[in-house]
C-alpha cells in the first residue's frame, strides 16, 4: 500500500480547483466536504466561544455592568443558535457523517454528492448571516428559543434574520439527511449486510431519520412566527385570538430530538474509537443497534418535557414524565457496553481514549441530572434555571464536543497523513477536563438555590460561585491554544502516520493516509466485522499483532 | 490466598450504596424550605441525589480502575480478549434501570400527586378572577396538604408585566408589589401577564409557574415557615429579566392580619372573606 | 466468529459504483417525507387551534364546498392523467406523452385558479382571526406547492419532446415530477379533509 503525503490531484487537465484550493471550492468529494464541515463548524465554534465569554466576563459581578442589556441577550441567543446550528450539528453530522460513511458502507462517496456540496454551502451564507445581524441591526434577543410574545415584540429584524438563517441551517441537515439514508439503505458494497455495518452508520441512520421527520416542523414553526412578525397574523398571538404555548409545543417536537441528533452521532463515533484504544471488540453490537432505534423512537414523543411550568395540563405533564424517563434505559445499556468494551481491554491511554472516558464521565453525570428532570415535581424547581444550564452543557460539551475532539485525535492521522503531538493532545485534554468540569459543575448548585437562566444580574450571595464558573470558562478558553497549535503544526511537522497507525480494522484504515480520491486502490474491502479485535479466551499471544485480518477483496477470505 | 474478586465487588458495591445513601441524607444542597410541598420535594431531592451518587461514583469508579488494571503496559503488543457480548449480562443491566427508572417514576407522580399537581385545574369553586369563570391553562390546584379541607385558599391575582409582579388581593382590595401571606394557611396565585411570558419562581417553596399572556395560570401553595424570600421571574421576558424581582413576605396570622388592615383601601365593611 | 464467505459479485456492481440513477427517487421520497412533516406540523397546529383557541360562537365559518370539491376533483383526476403520460413514455409514445403531461398541467392550474376565486370570495382575511390565518397558511403553502409542481410539468413536458433529454432510457424527471405531483395530490386530499370536512 503507498503512503501518500499529499492529497492526489485529480485527473490532469482538469478544470477543478486542485490542492487546498479544493476546499474553497464547491467540490463533490465528500473527504472534502467533510473537512469543510470541520473547518467551517469550528470556525462557528470559536466564535460561539467568545460569545460565551462574553456571558461569563457578564456574569464576574452580580450586576448588569459589562454589556448594555439588549446586547447580553443578543449575546446569549446568538451563543446558542451558533453551537447548536453552526458547530455541533454540522460537524458531527456534516463533518463526520460524510467523511466516513462512505468508507464504511464501502462507497466511493455518498448517494448524492451535488446534494452533499450544496448542503454544506448553505452553512457559511447562513451563518454570515446571523452573525452580522449582531452588527448592522439588532441581533434576536429572545433565546435560541424564540418564544412569542417576547420574539414578535422585540425588534424584527434581527429576528427575521434569525429566522431566516436558521430556516437555511435546517435545510442543510435534512439535505445531509437525506444523503446519509440513502447512502447507508442503498449504497453498501455487495457482501455487506446492515448488520454488519460499523456501529456509526446505525448512528447516523437513527439521528437522520430523526433529522427528516422533525426538522421541517421547525421549519414550519418559523414560517409562522414569521407571519406574525412581517404579516401581523396572531397564530401566536392572544390578543389575535392565538396560543403561545402552541409555539412551544412546535418548536420543541424539533428541538428535543434536535439533541439526539448532537448526540447520537457521538454516541456512533465512541463505538468506533473505544474498541480500537482498547483493542477489543465492541460489546454488544446487537443491543447497540436497537437501542439507537429505541432512542430514535422515544426522543420524538418526548418534548414536552420543556413545558413542565408551562400552560400543559396534568395528564400531559405525567405522560411526557413517564417517555422522558424510558429513554434513559436505551441509554444506559450503551454506557455500559462501553464500560464492557473497556473491561478487559489492553487500554492505550493516549488523547482519543481520554477523551472518550471523560465523555463517558461527564455524559454519565449529565444523563443523571436529566433523569432527575424528567420527574415533573422535580423539575418545577429547577426548569429554567442555570441547574438546566448546567444539565445540557454536561451533555453536548462534556458529551458531544469531548467526543468530537475525541474523533479528532483519532482520525486527524487519516485524514492529514500525520501524527498529532501527543504530549500537546494530553495537555489539552487536562485542560479542558478541569475547565469544563470547574465552569459547569457548580452551575447546578445555583440553579437549585434561586438562579435562573438569561439573566446578567443575580443575587449578590451567588457571586463566588458564579466567578469560579467564570474562572472555568477561561480555562476552557486557554484549552483551545495547545489543541489549535497542535492541529496547525502537526499538519506539517507530524510523524508520518502511514496507512494503520492505530492497526484498526474498519474501511478507512484499510487505506493510504490521506486516502486518494476513490477512497481505495482497487475494489473496497469487505469487513464481515469491524470489531474483530482481540485474543480468543485461553489464547494468550504475548507477541500477537493486531486483530484478526479479515477483510477480502470478495474472493474469500485470507487467513 | 487472595481475597476472591467478587467478595470485593460485593464490599465495594455495599460501601458505594452506603455512600450514596449518606450523601444523599446529608449532604444538602437546597435552601431552606417555606412551604408544605417543599419537604416533600426535599424527599425527592435526596432519593435522587442517592441514586445519582450511586450510580456516578460507580461508573466513574470503573472507568478509572479499567483505565489503571487494563492499561497496556510499556512493550506490550497484543489485544485484550475477544468478548462480543454477553446476553445475560445485558438483560441484568437493562432490567435493573428499567425497574429503577419506573419506581423514580411512580415516586415522583406520587410526590407530585400529593403536591397538588394531579388535582383537575378548572373543577374547584373558587373566586376568579373579574368574577368570569376563566379556564385555567396550567399549573397547580390547592390541596390541603395538613388534612384542614374547611380552610379555603387565600385568593391573590397575580399580574406579570416587563418587569414586575402585581398583587392584588381581591378580598380586601389590596394592591401592592410584594406579596404578603399568612403561614399556614393555603394560598391560590390568580396569574395573568400582560405583554410576554414570565414565570413565577420561590426557589424556598421549589414551585414555579410560567405566566402566560392569554392563558391564566393557577399557582396554590401553603407557607410553612415565617421569613421572607424572592420571588424570581424565571421566563426570559426582555432586558431587564435579571432585575425582575419581588418578594414573598411570609409572617404569623395576626401580623398578616395587621397588614391587611393597614393597608386597606379607605372604604367601609372591609372584611377578610371567609369562604365555606 | 468466522466470517461467512462473500456473496459472488452481483453484475450490478459496476451500476451501484457508477450509476445512482436507481437511488435518486429513493432521495426524492426521502424528501417527500420531510416536505410531509412541515404540513404535519401545520394541520397539528390547525387542530390544537381548533380544539383549544376555538372561535367564539358567532364567529365561526362554513365553507362553501363546491369549489374546493370541484378542485380535488381535478386534482385527483390530473394524477391519473400524469400517470398515463409515464405509461406513454415507456412506450415510447413522446406525441401522447407531451399530449397528456399539457391536460395534467392544465388541470393543475385550473386548481390554481380555482384556489385564487376561493380566496376573492371568501369573507375574511389573512389577518381577521386565527381560523383565517391558519387556513390561509396551509392552503397558502400547499398551492405554493402546486405552483411548483406546474412549472416542473411544463419543464418536463419541453424535454419530453421527441429529441428532448427526456426518454425511455431517461426517465427519471418524469418519475420524479411525478411522484412529487401524486404528493402534493395527496397533501390536498388530507388538507380538504380536515379543513373543509371536519
Amino acid at each position: 500500500m503507498t503512503i501518500s503525503l499529499m492529497p492526489e490531484p485529480s485527473s490532469t487537465g482538469s478544470l477543478q480547483p486542485q490542492g487546498w484550493l479544493r476546499y474553497l471550492s464547491f467540490s463533490t468529494d465528500h473527504k472534502v466536504i467533510g473537512l469543510q464541515y470541520m473547518v467551517c463548524g469550528f470556525i462557528f465554534y470559536l466564535i460561539g466561544g467568545a460569545l460565551a465569554g462574553a456571558i461569563r466576563t457578564e456574569l464576574i459581578t452580580p450586576i448588569s455592568d459589562f454589556l448594555p442589556r439588549e446586547t447580553y441577550n443578543e449575546v446569549l441567543t446568538l451563543h446558542g443558535t451558533v453551537m447548536i446550528f453552526l458547530w455541533i450539528v454540522p460537524v458531527v453530522n456534516g463533518a463526520f457523517g460524510n467523511y466516513l460513511i462512505p468508507f464504511y458502507v464501502g462507497a466511493r462517496d455518498m448517494a448524492f454528492p451535488r446534494l452533499n456540496a450544496v448542503a454544506f454551502w448553505l452553512i457559511p451564507p447562513a451563518g454570515i448571516l446571523l452573525i452580522s445581524s449582531y452588527f448592522f441591526a439588532s441581533a434576536a434577543q429572545s433565546g435560541w428559543t424564540a418564544y412569542p410574545p417576547l420574539s414578535t415584540t422585540t425588534p424584527a429584524t434581527g429576528q427575521i434574520i434569525w429566522i431566516l438563517s436558521v430556516l437555511l441551517l435546517g435545510g442543510s441537515s435534512i439535505f445531509g439527511g437525506i444523503n446519509f439514508i440513502a447512502t447507508i439503505l442503498k449504497l453498501r458494497r455487495p457482501g455487506l449486510k446492515l448488520m454488519q455495518l460499523p456501529m456509526y452508520c446505525w448512528a447516523m441512520l437513527g439521528t437522520s431519520i430523526l433529522v427528516v421527520l422533525s426538522t421541517p416542523v421547525l421549519a414550519g414553526t418559523l414560517v409562522l412566527l414569521s407571519f406574525d412578525i412581517i404579516a401581523h397574523t396572531g397564530f401566536f398571538n392572544p390578543a389575535m385570538g392565538g396560543n403561545a404555548v402552541v409555539y412551544q409545543h412546535l418548536f420543541w417536537f424539533y428541538s428535543h430530538p434536535a439533541v439526539y441528533i448532537m448526540v447520537l452521532p457521538a454516541f456512533g463515533l465512541v463505538s468506533e474509537i473505544l474498541p480500537v484504544h482498547a483493542r477489543k471488540p465492541l460489546f454488544g453490537y446487537t443491543t447497540m443497534v436497537y437501542s439507537i432505534l429505541a432512542i430514535v423512537f422515544l426522543g420524538l414523543i418526548v418534548w414536552a418535557h420543556h413545558m413542565f411550568t408551562s400552560g400543559t395540563p396534568p395528564w400531559m405533564r405525567l405522560f411526557f414524565t413517564i417517555a422522558t424517563a424510558f429513554i434513559a434505559v436505551p441509554t444506559g445499556i450503551k454506557f455500559f457496553n462501553w464500560l464492557a468494551t473497556l473491561w478487559g481491554g489492553k487500554l492505550s491511554l493516549n488523547t482519543a481514549m481520554l477523551f472518550c472516558c471523560g465523555f463517558i464521565a461527564n455524559f454519565v453525570f449529565g444523563g443523571i441530572t436529566g433523569v432527575a428532570l424528567a420527574q415533573v415535581p422535580f423539575d418545577i424547581h429547577v426548569h429554567d434555571t442555570y441547574f438546566v444550564v448546567g444539565h445540557f452543557h454536561y451533555i453536548v460539551y462534556g458529551g458531544t464536543v469531548f467526543v468530537i475532539f475525541a474523533s479528532i485525535y483519532h482520525w486527524y492521522p487519516k485524514v492529514i497523513g500525520r501524527l498529532l503531538n501527543e504530549p500537546l493532545g494530553q495537555l489539552h485534554f487536562w485542560l479542558t477536563f478541569v475547565g469544563f468540569n470547574l465552569c459547569f459543575a457548580p452551575q447546578h448548585w445555583l440553579g437549585l438555590n434561586g438562579m435562573p437562566r438569561r439573566v446578567a444580574e443575580y443575587d449578590p450571595q451567588f457571586t463566588l460561585i458564579n466567578q469560579l464558573s467564570s474562572a472555568g470558562a477561561l480555562l476552557m478558553a486557554i484549552s483551545t491554544v495547545p489543541f489549535l497549535i497542535n492541529v496547525v503544526m502537526s499538519a506539517f511537522n507530524g510523524a508520518p502516520a502511514g496507512d494503520n497507525p492505530w492497526n484498526a480494522l474498519t474501511p478507512e484504515w484499510l487505506t493510504s493516509s490521506p486516502p486518494p480520491v476513490e477512497n481505495w486502490k482497487g475494489e473496497p474491502p469487505l469487513v464481515h466485522e469491524p470489531y474483530g479485535y482481540g485474543v480468543a479466551p485461553g489464547e494468550l499471544s504475548l507477541q500477537a499483532s493486531s486483530g484478526r485480518d479479515l477483510w477480502s477483496l470478495g474472493q474469500g477470505d485470507q487467513p | 490466598m487472595r481475597i476472591p474478586s467478587s467478595i470485593l465487588t460485593l464490599l465495594a458495591g455495599m460501601a458505594l450504596v452506603l455512600t450514596g445513601l449518606w450523601v444523599g441524607q446529608n449532604v444538602n444542597l437546597l435552601p431552606v424550605d417555606a412551604s408544605a410541598n417543599a419537604p416533600v420535594y426535599d424527599e425527592l431531592f435526596r432519593v435522587l441525589f442517592s441514586i445519582g451518587t450511586i450510580l456516578f461514583i460507580g461508573i466513574v469508579g470503573l472507568i478509572v480502575y479499567s483505565l489503571v488494571r487494563f492499561r497496556r503496559r510499556a512493550g506490550e503488543t497484543g489485544d485484550g480478549a475477544a468478548i462480543e457480548g454477553n446476553l445475560p449480562l445485558e438483560i441484568l443491566w437493562t432490567a435493573i434501570p428499567a425497574v429503577v427508572v419506573l419506581f423514580v417514576g411512580i415516586y415522583s407522580y406520587d410526590i407530585y400527586d400529593r403536591m397538588g399537581g394531579m388535582t383537575p385545574l378548572n373543577d374547584h369553586s373558587m373566586h376568579s378572577m373579574a368574577g368570569s369563570e376563566e379556564r385555567t391553562w396550567g399549573g397547580i390546584s390547592p390541596v390541603s396538604l395538613d388534612g384542614d379541607p374547611a380552610i379555603a385558599p387565600l385568593p391573590v391575582d397575580v399580574t406579570a408585566m416587563q418587569f414586575a409582579f402585581i398583587f392584588h388581593y381581591p378580598d380586601s382590595d389590596i394592591t401592592s408589589g410584594e406579596l404578603h401571606v399568612p403561614v399556614g394557611q393555603p394560598v391560590a396565585l390568580q396569574m395573568k401577564a400582560l405583554d410576554v411570558i414570565h414565570a413565577f419562581w420561590v426557589p424556598q417553596f421549589r414551585l414555579k409557574q410560567d405566566v402566560i399572556p392569554g392563558q391564566p395560570t393557577l399557582l396554590s401553595f401553603t407557607p410553612t415557615r415565617a421569613g421572607q424570600y424572592p420571588i424570581v421571574c424565571a421566563e426570559l421576558c426582555g432586558p431587564y429579566h435579571g432585575g425582575m424581582r419581588s418578594s414573598v413576605i411570609v409572617e404569623e396570622p395576626e401580623s398578616f392580619a395587621a397588614w391587611v388592615a393597614k393597608n386597606s383601601p379607605a372604604t367601609p365593611a372591609t372584611t377578610t372573606a371567609v369562604q365555606s | 466468529m468466522t466470517s461467512t464467505q462473500p456473496d459472488t459479485i452481483q453484475p450490478d456492481v459496476a451500476e451501484a459504483e457508477h450509476g445512482h440513477s436507481d437511488h435518486r427517487l429513493f432521495g426524492l421520497a426521502t424528501f417527500l417525507v420531510a416536505d410531509g412533516m412541515t404540513f404535519a406540523g401545520f394541520f397539528a397546529a390547525y387542530l390544537t387551534f381548533r380544539a383549544v383557541n376555538p372561535l367564539p360562537a358567532g364567529h365561526t365559518y362554513e365553507l362553501e364546498l363546491v369549489l374546493p370539491t370541484i378542485n380535488t376533483v381535478l386534482l385527483l383526476v390530473s394524477s391519473f392523467t400524469f400517470h398515463r403520460a409515464g405509461a406513454a413514455l415507456r412506450r415510447g409514445k413522446h406525441a401522447l406523452c407531451q399530449s397528456w403531461l399539457l391536460v395534467t398541467a392544465l388541470l393543475g392550474f385550473s386548481f390554481l385558479a380555482g384556489q385564487m376565486k376561493e380566496y376573492f370570495s371568501l369573507p375574511f382575511g389573512l389577518t381577521d382571526n386565527l381560523f383565517a390565518s391558519t387556513f390561509y397558511a396551509i392552503t397558502g403553502f400547499h398551492g405554493l406547492h402546486v405552483t411548483l409542481g406546474g412549472l416542473m410539468i411544463l419543464i418536463v413536458w419541453w424535454q419530453s419532446r421527441e429529441g428532448g433529454r427526456i426518454s425511455v432510457d431517461n426517465q427519471f424527471p418524469l418519475e420524479a415530477a411525478e411522484l412529487y405531483w401524486h404528493f402534493v395530490d395527496g397533501i390536498w386530499v388530507v388538507l380538504y379533509g380536515l379543513l373543509y370536512l371536519l
